[in-house]
């Protein structure tokens, strides 16, 4: 009894520790600006389905797509068994499903060996981190927490697998035994094979059957909190984000309706534009400039750096970083908001995007080639990112390097970016060229 | 043939009381860009050649405002778009075909928002329609057991996922089609876009384009097919960066296919 008050109790806390973790990033995401993302619905599910549930995007690199495929079903399938750990632990049951017979066996049979797979892809993963070191696991952004972070996550899955797995293993020794409460129910194709590494003592076996209940419960418990502040989150955001996809062509760069008000007042004097929101800047120069789901791509990247792996810009030395534009606006973002908790939500902190975290150097050095944009396996956009800084810059700043001041002058003055008269745009038809 | 090949403006047509079947989008690097020019005359051939109905609007045309657009000056863009969009409006222009993908882009999908509803196609389209309808042969002749690699242009083939056509219209001249390691929607960049075109590289190991070539020499590749003027004046430094001007030649698809068919 004592232990169904002491697990509810935690089971509460951790849940609500959980939404208000939850609650606050909800809160940053909606310091963004509004944009209409509810149209094309059957397109945004099918998005969803096959990016996010399909994983489509992330079998592009065969390994890397298989092993996260292992973890991912993991995650997805072995939560069922939490369920049932959950409702046992709550009403102080033991196998409460276990009702359901060959089908339960059949369950159970696949966790194991799913989480095996999940040990295996995990071991793999941390063998490409710490001993094969792959390129793209660093880079200057790479440093300190979101290094640190990566381990953490795979080490903790390790335990929770093996917790798993032991736990199964002394509970399959236990029924072996037809030791108290332990009814024969499950498959355990796995941890039959671990269950001789236990100690032969009934008492130990409980032991080690309930520690390792425990431990496994609490573990996830644990991690669900830990979730918010890790790069880990992608496992719940990876949904969203892909629903709330840009279904446009990549080409296809967001048209600014305040600008064309404007132009339209100077082409036609008889247009009266709709007044404009005084606060409204032209381009992005901190995080509320960007729009919401520019600030949930922030959240929901999990730092795998495809996206700067393929940069043309990275690639050949430069300092722009996709990965990095999408961390830096995520920690901007944290950081506002943990002032505005600390001071009030009328609050800022008088620093930006641009420059305290993003410099110029980095935003000139995108060439627009959407590499980045096909690479991210949840369809995440830095590069919008990145023209809405160069429209700040551009707009509301005229900071912009000369060559490209230039470059607008030609197209303003001479109709080409090029200083060519307008009046030789047909020579290139002149002359004898049939014979060319 | 004419000496002078006469290359009719949408106000001469206009004036006769004639619609094109298309209109040629130059561009500006077409227009004015010396090794851009010759991929203009290759394509006007090919439209001369087939008996496709089209016009130019000569000095009526004026940047899309893609650079621009992509560095952030919205309102120039803007201004230079609805400008095109009044002239082409006013000659009730349907259909457009351009050499350049990122005119091919611009005028596709930014211009419709802001009034200007055409159908657009990249001349590597045309060119493997025309192909695929007989009007154009593809003998390998010139090209005969040459080694020949398509440079995917950013905003035709990530930017609007056309990564066929291009294929196509080399598929059938007889060369050998290698593939760069990096290519299709996994394409590395020329170098030029986002009006880089523009401005210096910043500070870093080395020029986009000269890392591009490292694909080209593994690929061990005679000729580079390109499909944008920017990409080939990316390209055709990048071979001069490694100094096989006198192995690898960079070409554009029209050139290629005008040459196939007796034009160049």
């Amino acid at each position: 009894m004592l232990a169904q008050i002491v697990f509810t109790l935690v089971f509460i806390v951790a849940v609500a520790l959980f939404t208000v973790q939850v609650r606050k990033i909800i809160r940053n995401i909606r310091l963004g600006k509004n944009i209409c993302r509810n149209d094309r619905k059957a397109e945004r599910w099918t998005t969803m389905a096959r990016v996010a549930m399909g994983q489509s995007k992330m079998m592009v690199r065969p390994v890397a797509g298989l092993m996260h495929l292992f973890v991912y079903l993991g995650f997805v399938i072995i939560n069922l068994e939490v369920l049932e750990i959950v409702l046992d632990g709550i009403f102080g049951t033991h196998r409460l499903f276990a009702f359901m017979g060959g089908f339960y066996s059949f369950l159970i049979g696949s966790f194991e060996i799913l989480a095996l797979l999940v040990l295996l892809g995990v071991l793999v993963f941390l063998a490409r981190r710490l001993v094969v070191r792959l390129k793209r696991f660093s880079g200057v952004e790479m440093k300190a927490w979101p290094k640190s972070d990566a381990i953490y996550i795979l080490l903790i899955e390790v335990l929770l697998m093996t917790a798993f797995l032991t736990m199964n293993a002394a509970d399959y020794q236990l029924q072996s035994r037809l030791y108290g409460h332990y009814i024969q129910a499950g498959a355990f194709p796995v941890s039959q094979f671990l269950s001789p590494l236990l100690p032969s003592s009934t008492e130990a076996l409980v032991f080690i059957e309930r520690f390792c209940w425990w431990f496994h419960i609490i573990g996830i418990l644990a991690f669900l909190n830990y979730l918010p502040i890790s790069k880990h989150f992608h496992i719940l955001l990876a949904f969203p984000n892909t629903w709330y996809s840009n279904l446009n062509p990549k080409g296809h760069f967001s048209n600014m309706q305040s600008v064309s008000n404007e132009v339209k007042a100077m082409l036609d004097p008889s247009f009266t534009p709709p007044p404009a929101d005084p606060d409204a800047k032209f381009g992005a120069k901190d995080v509320v400039d960007l729009n919401w789901v520019q600030l949930m791509n922030a959240y929901t990247c999990t730092e795998c750096g495809r996206c700067t792996s393929v940069c043309p810009a990275n690639i050949t030395g430069k300092l722009l970083s996709p990965r990095k534009i999408m961390m830096d606006t995520r920690d901007r973002l944290e950081e506002l908001g943990k002032a505005k908790d600390k001071n009030g939500a009328s609050y800022h902190d008088g620093k930006a995007l641009l420059d305290d975290y993003i410099s110029r150097e980095e935003i000139w050095a995108c060439t627009t080639c959407n590499a980045c944009v096909e690479a991210c396996p949840v369809n995440i956009d830095p590069l919008s990112i990145i023209l809405d800084l160069r429209r700040y810059a551009v707009m509301e700043e005229s900071n912009v390097p000369n060559s490209l001041s230039a470059m607008f002058a030609n197209v303003e003055n001479n109709a080409a970016p090029w200083k060519y008269a307008p009046a030789d745009r047909l020579n290139w038809a002149q002359g004898d060229w049939s014979k060319e | 043939m004419d000496t002078l090949i006469n290359i009719p403006t949408m106000a001469e047509l206009s004036a006769k009381g004639e619609q094109p079947d298309i209109l040629f989008w130059v561009g500006c690097a077409g227009s004015y860009d010396e090794r851009a020019q010759r991929i203009t005359r290759a394509f006007a051939k090919i439209l001369k050649h087939v008996g496709i109905k089209f016009a130019v609007l000569g000095t009526e045309e004026a940047c899309t405002g893609d650079p621009a657009k992509r560095a952030g000056n919205e309102f120039l863009f803007q201004m230079q778009a609805m400008g095109n969009i009044e002239v082409l409006n006013g000659y009730a222009i349907k259909k457009i075909v351009t050499a350049c993908p990122h005119c091919f882009n611009t005028i596709k999908n930014e211009y419709p928002v802001l009034g200007g509803h055409y159908e657009v196609i990249h001349h590597t389209q045309l060119i493997a329609d025309l192909i695929a309808e007989g009007k154009l042969v593809a003998e390998g002749g010139a090209f005969k057991g040459k080694k020949i690699s398509f440079h995917d242009p950013c905003y035709l083939g990530r930017g609007n996922g056309v990564y066929e056509a291009p294929r196509k219209a080399l598929e059938q001249l007889d060369a050998d089609l290698v593939e760069l390691k990096r290519c299709k929607s996994n394409g590395l960049c020329c170098g030029a876009g986002g009006a880089q075109m523009f401005k210096e590289p910043e500070p870093g190991k080395k020029d986009v384009n000269v890392e591009r070539m490292e694909d080209v020499l593994e690929a061990k590749a005679d000729i580079v097919a390109v499909g944008c003027p920017f990409c080939m004046t990316m390209m055709n430094d990048g071979v001069k960066h490694v100094e096989k001007e006198q192995e690898i030649t960079v070409l554009d698809i029209a050139e290629i296919t005008a040459r196939a068919n007796g034009l160049l």
